[in-house]
């Protein structure tokens, strides 16, 4: 390899000199190319380590070491033992029922309210808009945190304290996702409106065959990020929650540390049982999962 | 009205006048229901003396406010919400954008790394509490490691002591809030001018001064929001100690937090509870949140300024 930079006298040399500096310039990548590759693993490792060696927990035999001298991260002896005690054992199963029917409740309600509201706030043509958009608004800046006691004594007012409906009631509507819905709405093009009203459809029909079907997207997002939410919430179930037949998923597992703390495999498998369905989903919906969050499913 | 021409007037939109309000009455009647009116009854409460079970609570002027600031409990709370946020935010908001830098090319895989980075962040926080809590025991692994490697000679106490609980709180945070603002990051990186890098290349910049150069002017405003979020969300920090505590917030509650505080106080227990200290220890929450970001925005625009 010609390293000399000679004026231009045949082809051969003439490419040398711009050649030279490129394959240094290659090496240079792949060299930075495998320090990158080598500091991303070791990120996977840290980020992901603390979530697997502790589940790898629950497929440990019985009798196997969990803590101090003698316990292995890897199982000696595979088992799924840990898994039927969970289900035999505790009110697991029913525990998932009530998230799911909560879920299914604060999902639904979400999509449906969200998408009403933002529909009629990103249209015109009526008076009050902008205070209705400004009281909504407005909601984004009070924390969870600071009104819970008041919805404590409002849903035990309404007589649902201790039940899934409280749990439901103060989050049936995320004031962002209805503001994500209208900024969704304001993005369809007029003509799309015009033609449809120049057709004579009614609201509801501009409505549901118009401008739904153009903003799936946000739709999508809507739906994973409040299923998310509901399905992971722990603080509101935690205060409006006494009795254990009512608990949330969430709330059962916690209570498995103090009622299964000798035997913490089946504490780990509760971990794993809550666990998986978001994992299915994340994995499924990944595409809307990562473009959803960088168009603005910000969590406030 | 230069819209009127591309549009039909509003006459032609609806049949009834009234339509548009039972469109819009459900959903707004639900934030107001559940958000904006909650904020002024809770201001309410917090001059009377409600309990969590019964009855409206009769005025009791600014009592509650006089018995918060005489509770060491409520202060010792505060400190720990502050000093919780004040550790949690400058980690929170630069360690995201350096990941982001790491995974933001597009090299061979990369895409299986981005989405298992995520992981933390799908996670919910009772799981991840859980598998915390269990490397973090006297006699879990992390403890048996630095043990090992002759680090420390005895366990360190991660779930008892008043600040051991609080940095493993903060590490949790820390660590499943990594992924989330990492996207955010990328989000705003991918707005930033490629060939400002190619040109400072050939002006012979390094990577540190293209990182200070370029980058960070570039995701400045997404910087700011993320400090935003991550304080808004560290000073109502709950189930992170909550969890790591079994829900005492450790010995005599000293690790507890401002949240946990008005849980603890104004609803856990139905007899001895009061909601108006509840609502006065919230209203500080309020007051305290929107504040130190108000604040935080001041010193933002003043050091744009310069």
């Amino acid at each position: 390899m010609s390293t000399t930079a000679l004026p231009a006298a045949s082809p051969e040399t003439a490419s040398a000199p711009q050649r030279s500096p490129r394959r240094a310039r290659n090496r240079r990548r792949a060299r930075t190319a495998g320090w990158r590759y080598a500091s991303l693993v070791l990120v996977l490792l840290a980020l992901v380590g603390p979530l697997v060696v502790p589940l790898l927990g629950a497929f440990k035999g019985p009798g196997e070491a969990m803590f101090g001298p003698g316990a292995t991260v890897f199982p000696q002896q595979w088992s799924l033992d840990a898994f039927g005690d969970l289900f035999e054992q505790t009110d697991v199963l029913r525990a998932f029922g009530n998230s799911i029917i909560v879920c299914t409740l604060i999902v639904a309600s979400r999509l449906i309210l969200s998408t009403m509201g933002g529909y009629i706030l990103s249209r015109r043509g009526w008076r009050g808009r902008d205070l209705m958009t400004l009281i909504v608004l407005s909601a984004l800046i009070f924390p969870f945190e600071s009104i819970m006691v008041s919805l404590f004594a409002q849903v035990r007012d309404l007589g649902y304290y201790n039940s899934l409906v409280g749990v439901w009631l103060p989050l049936m509507l995320e004031a962002f996702h209805l503001l994500l819905m209208r900024a969704a709405f304001l993005g369809v093009p007029d003509e799309l409106e015009n033609a449809a009203l120049l057709d004579g459809a009614n609201e509801w029909q501009r409505f549901w065959h118009i401008f739904l079907p153009q903003t799936r997207g946000a739709l999508v997002i809507v739906g994973l990020t409040s299923f998310i939410f509901a399905w992971e919430d722990y603080l509101w179930p935690v205060v409006v929650l006494r009795d254990d037949t009512k608990f949330t998923l969430m709330l059962a597992i916690t209570q498995l540390e103090s009622a299964f703390g000798f035997d913490y495999r089946v504490v780990l498998a509760g971990a794993i049982v809550a666990f998986l369905p978001l994992l299915i989903i994340f994995f499924l919906a990944q595409k809307y999962f990562f473009r959803g969050i960088e168009e603005g499913g910000l969590k406030f | 009205m230069a819209r009127a021409v591309t549009s039909l007037g509003g006459a032609a939109r609806y049949r009834k006048w009234w339509v548009p309000y039972l469109w819009c009455v459900p959903p707004v009647a639900a934030v107001v229901a559940f958000s904006v009116y909650p904020f002024f009854n809770t201001v309410l409460l917090s001059f009377t003396d409600a309990r969590p079970l019964g009855g409206a609570g009769g005025f009791v002027g600014l009592q509650n406010y006089q018995d918060l600031l005489r509770d060491e409990e409520f202060w010792s709370a505060l400190l720990n919400s502050v000093v919780y946020a004040l550790c949690v935010v400058p980690v929170l908001t630069v360690l995201p954008l350096l990941l982001a830098l790491l995974v933001r090319d597009r090299l061979p895989g990369i895409g299986i790394f981005r989405s298992l980075f995520y992981l933390p962040a799908v996670a919910s926080v009772v799981v991840v509490a859980l598998a915390w809590s269990y490397l973090l025991k006297d006699d879990g692994l992390i403890n048996a490691l630095l043990k090992d490697t002759g680090l420390v000679q005895s366990s360190l106490p991660f779930l008892t002591g008043r600040w051991w609980v609080l940095i493993s709180a903060m590490l949790i945070t820390i660590w499943k809030g990594l992924p989330y603002y990492m996207i955010l990051y990328l989000s705003a990186l991918a707005n930033v001018d490629r060939s400002l890098y190619e040109a400072a290349e050939m002006d012979g910049a390094g990577s540190v001064r293209k990182f200070f150069h370029i980058t960070l002017p570039g995701v400045r405003l997404m910087m700011n929001l993320v400090a935003v979020l991550v304080m808004i969300g560290s000073m109502k920090v709950f189930s992170e100690v909550f969890l790591l505590t079994n829900g005492t917030g450790g010995i005599g509650g000293e690790s507890s937090t401002l949240t946990m505080y008005i849980r603890d106080i104004g609803i856990a227990d139905s007899t001895y509870g009061s909601l108006g200290l509840g609502g006065a220890a919230s209203v500080v929450l309020f007051v305290l949140t929107v504040g130190l970001v108000l604040l935080s925005q001041r010193l933002n625009r003043k050091s744009e300024e310069q």
